[in-house]
């Protein structure tokens, strides 16, 4: 068979190489990693998340070569990177829209995880690594959205960097710091820019930790059960390059849609106004991926001692530090919710709410939900509802059901269910 | 059957087949996905579009000497007396760095006219000698402060470090008295 993985003897110049520094034999058990053969489409996301990291870090670089970091000149620098720079209508697009293909692939990547119980022991660093790069995401995509210093740009700074007063005593003093002023201005959108290129390495390197994490315990899979022998197991080339690979086009594809064909769906018309500090949109919104955040920030009342503005910031914060403890709180020793019916259930309204908290946060507070002109009930109202029902689904139900639900049977080995069925037809 | 076409001559499998084409179309898939970032560091249009000037040469008196800058270069403009042209031509076979005749240094019938880029050949200083009371240097052109390069009225490099003459840009006569500098003279019809 011509075509055998017969290992020829490795060159000398690479053996020079490794035994200087192993790279090839590193490279070589990463090819051969062996995953288990069961991951399904689902798994594929992870991947997104990563050739999206690499395109944003690359499309980045060469537009902060043409970007003027200045109030004066940023939002004039951005048309002339449409305008006449060669491809830099495209290298903007792929950028701009970047941003969102990136929080969808995560997104997805976490509801993955929240169903397969990929937080279980032993993953719960992985978990927790997941869980700071998103949160260097979200800071990253804060910043680079002011950058175009558009009226959305400013005053979501404005807004957001605002909430920072709510801290009791130090809260004005600290504001000033991060604003380098008195308000949103030259100084902020500098340090937002310098942050804006860093950021994205200190994601690269939490990246190497988060798959170096999963590497060292194993995948999980879509059984939740552990891996018993090798032949439960694929090499990771050519299987899973191969799959990764494919899925990536698709992913490119949907991606390369909004580039070409609406490029500007994803933002927001009041971006293409230059940023005037004196005049507020009539609506200020996040992109869509903030969308839910936004609507647990405007929805908490004075709690107690708590004024509004203190509480939705800590409820907002809250809602993604609590994940961090998500292991305890979820206390099954059931990983994967195909063999969880009443989780399952949870896991699904849980989805739910977080859409619908995402349509809470795109709209005025004050405007009725079913369009009544009695405003009888507002989407402050539901978001409210929505609201506790995170918290609810995570602080309450998920302790009290992981605790008593009856879990099915699960299958001895991932091989099994495959093999057993054949067997018993032979 | 399946086995003949499976094997091609020397052994060639449809996975051979499959592999070759599958890394030339990535190969293909890569370049094209640098081709534009690398090309959109290239001048940009509105860079392009200011590689061209205008001058009005009007105001311009023999004697007299303009700097305009161009591509972000100052450019010399001197207007030649009779008696600056007759000294350039007369230095034509002198012995000097970059031999060059002065008749190649402007454009026919406009020896008056010459138009130079003026950085020096040597570190890119810019020479004195536009202003009417600039140090001129041994050969009345122009003398680069810098490390003493002496330029002649015909801008060419006679002594000091430099090693070539101050280049001649592109440039056309719109008119008689303007000029467009960063444009190839129109070829005369036949």
């Amino acid at each position: 068979m011509s075509s055998a993985m017969q290992p020829a003897p490795q060159p000398r110049w690479m053996r020079w190489v490794e035994s200087r520094l192993p790279i090839f034999g590193f490279l070589k058990d990463f090819n051969e990693y062996p995953t288990p053969k069961n991951l399904n489409y689902w798994w594929t996301f992870g991947s997104f998340a990563a050739i999206t990291l690499v395109i944003m870090i690359v499309t980045g670089i060469v537009l902060a070569m043409h970007y003027t970091p200045h109030v004066d000149y940023a939002f004039e620098s951005i048309e002339r990177i449409v305008r006449d720079v060669n491809h830099g209508y495209l290298l903007r697009s792929v950028h701009a829209n970047g941003g969102a293909m990136f929080f969808l692939a995560v997104y997805v990547h976490m509801f993955r995880g929240l169903y397969y119980g990929s937080y279980k022991p032993p993953r719960e660093i992985v978990w927790w690594f997941g869980l700071v790069i998103f949160l260097l995401m979200m800071a990253t995509a804060f910043m680079g959205y002011v950058l175009p210093w558009g009226q959305m740009s400013f005053w979501a700074a404005k807004v957001i960097t605002s909430l920072f007063t709510a801290i009791p005593l130090v809260g004005t003093d600290i504001t000033n710091w991060l604003w380098g002023g008195f308000a949103v201005d030259n100084p902020t959108l500098g340090r937002f820019f310098s942050l804006h290129y860093l950021l994205p390495f200190v994601i690269v390197g939490m990246v190497v930790l988060h798959i170096w994490s999963f590497h060292s315990v194993g995948n999980g899979n879509p059984l939740g059960i552990d891996v018993k022998s090798p032949k439960d197991t694929v090499p990771f080339h050519p299987y899973y390059t191969v799959k990764d690979v494919f899925c990536i086009g698709i992913f490119l594809l949907v991606w390369a849609v909004f580039v070409f064909f609406a490029p500007d769906y994803m933002g927001h018309p009041d971006n293409y106004i230059p940023a005037d500090p004196l005049v507020t949109p009539s609506h200020i919104v996040p992109e869509w991926y903030f969308l839910p955040f936004y609507a647990i920030l405007r929805a908490t009342p004075d709690i107690l001692f708590i004024n509004a503005k203190l509480a939705g910031v800590l409820a907002m914060f809250a809602s993604i530090l609590l994940l961090f403890v998500l292991p305890w709180l979820d206390s099954s020793k059931v990983r994967s919710a195909n063999y969880r019916p009443a989780y399952r259930v949870l896991f699904w309204i849980l989805v739910a709410d977080c859409i619908v908290l995402g349509f809470c946060g795109a709209y005025a507070p004050d405007e009725g939900v079913f369009r009544t002109a009695s405003k009888a009930f507002t989407w402050l109202d539901l978001a409210r509802i929505a609201t506790a029902y995170y918290f609810l689904h995570f602080l309450i139900l998920l302790p009290i059901v992981s605790r008593l639900e009856k879990p099915k049977q699960l299958p001895f080995s991932i091989s099994e269910p495959v093999v057993k069925p054949a067997a018993a037809r032979a | 059957m399946a086995e003949a076409e499976a094997h091609g001559h020397g052994g060639e499998t449809r996975r051979d087949f499959i592999f070759l084409l599958g890394n030339a179309m990535a190969v293909v898939g890569a370049a094209a996905f640098a081709w534009p970032l690398i090309d959109s560091l290239a001048p940009a249009a509105d860079t392009k579009a200011a590689s061209t000037t205008e001058v009005d040469l009007a105001p311009v008196k023999p004697g007299q000497a303009i700097t305009v800058k161009w591509r972000g270069s100052p450019l010399f403009i001197r207007s030649r007396t009779p008696e600056e042209i007759a000294k350039a031509v007369k230095d034509d076979k002198a012995s000097m760095p970059d031999p060059q005749a002065d008749e190649a240094r402007h454009q026919d019938g406009k020896a008056q006219w010459l138009i130079l880029v003026g950085v020096c050949t040597h570190l890119g200083c810019i020479p004195l000698g536009q202003g009417a009371h600039d140090k001129k240097g041994e050969f009345g052109g122009w003398f680069c402060p810098c490390h003493g390069s002496h330029y002649d009225i015909s801008g060419r490099i006679r002594k000091g470090p430099a090693p070539k003459n101050l280049p001649v840009p592109d440039y056309r006569f719109a008119t008689d008295t303007r000029i467009v500098i960063g444009e190839k003279p129109k070829k005369a019809s036949a």
